[in-house]
């Protein structure tokens, strides 16, 4: 185990617990303001455009948008099997496997 | 101590379980694939427990992200849930500051959903709440410690197209998200500021401002 990691991990836990932790022992009924519960509400699908967009369309921090760029090919139909079947799992099984098929037929 | 309460949270959280054992293990693979050990992934769901927080971390770690960026944007991901925090509040405020804080450790998306639900059924709430979290918790440190386990059977993982498991959870996570129009939107104008500051930033604050950009307009939108 490295130091280093673990050191992340409590970091990582301390921000995780603190706000699930805090409104259940401090306050006695907190009401959220409106704006704050929307903005809130839309940073799962933010942050995960903003990781995922990077991770298909650049290599070594330089655009990559062409046809040889495997993960933005394979990318779109995990995006349709993603909306069709509703599942993480099959979602997943289907990108790993169209990517193994992908690089059988077009190595390199 | 309800006995019966504990049992009935037990029960209750059977479908969580079923829920985490697959993306736990999924957790595990990829967090393997990306380097992390065995003692290291199972570490990080003891510590951390919070599933998009860990996909993400694995995700920000296999980029190369310093420390302060991952558990920036951690806090970030794990935000919502000083509502469900809050929204469990009326049913729970009879119950002591000390074993609060101990059953807080335990709210996830999936144990609030349930708890949310069921919580007015149990007859004693602290129990009740106690085995629903204890259950799925241990079933998500041993689901990752199973797949990262699993991983550490193939050492080349890429050849196998592992190295496209965490894109295709992005996505998959992604794709759940969206509930209308306006969060596609976000999606995309989150996407397209993570890239364009990436190619502009040193390091890896694209995702945090990319993300903070992403959720203002979308909370403008909706006014």
């Amino acid at each position: 185990m490295r130091l280093t990691l673990l050191l992340l991990y409590t970091g990582m836990a301390l921000v995780t617990y603190l706000p699930r932790m805090l409104p259940l022992v401090l306050l006695s009924r907190i009401g959220l303001p409106l704006w704050l519960r929307r903005w809130l509400s839309y940073v799962p699908v933010a942050v995960l455009a903003a990781l995922l967009l990077p991770s298909i369309t650049m290599v070594d921090g330089r655009l990559f948008l062409v046809p040889s760029n495997k993960f933005l090919i394979v990318s779109l139909p995990t995006f349709l099997v993603a909306a069709r079947t509703r599942s993480l799992v099959l979602t997943v099984s289907f990108g790993i496997i169209t990517m193994f098929l992908f690089k059988v037929w077009f190595p390199g | 101590m309800d006995t019966r309460s504990f049992a009935h949270g037990v029960k209750s959280a059977v479908p969580i379980v079923l829920g985490y054992i697959p993306i736990g293990f999924a957790y595990g693979v990829i967090a393997r694939g990306i380097g992390l050990t065995v003692p290291e992934a199972t570490a990080m769901s003891i510590l951390v427990y919070a599933g998009s927080a860990q996909f993400i971390a694995t995700g920000l770690l296999a980029a190369g992200a310093g420390p302060m960026t991952i558990i920036a944007t951690t806090f970030l991901v794990n935000l919502r849930h000083l509502l469900m925090s809050a929204a469990l509040l009326p049913g729970l405020r009879h119950l002591s500051p000390k074993l609060l804080a101990v059953l807080s450790f335990g709210i996830t998306d999936e144990s609030f959903a349930v708890a949310s639900l069921e919580l007015e059924n149990a007859r004693n709430a602290g129990s009740f709440l106690l085995g629903l979290n204890l259950t799925s918790y241990v079933s998500w440190i041993a689901s990752s410690a199973g797949g990262a386990w699993f991983g550490s059977l193939f050492p080349d993982t890429d050849r196998f197209g592992l190295d496209f498991a965490l894109p295709a959870m992005f996505i998959a996570l992604l794709i759940f998200q969206i509930r209308e129009h306006r969060y596609w939107v976000v999606a995309i104008l989150a996407g397209i500021a993570s890239v364009g500051l990436a190619l502009l930033l040193p390091g890896n604050w694209n995702i945090i401002l990319a993300t903070l950009v992403g959720a203002t307009v979308g909370m403008v939108m909706e006014r």
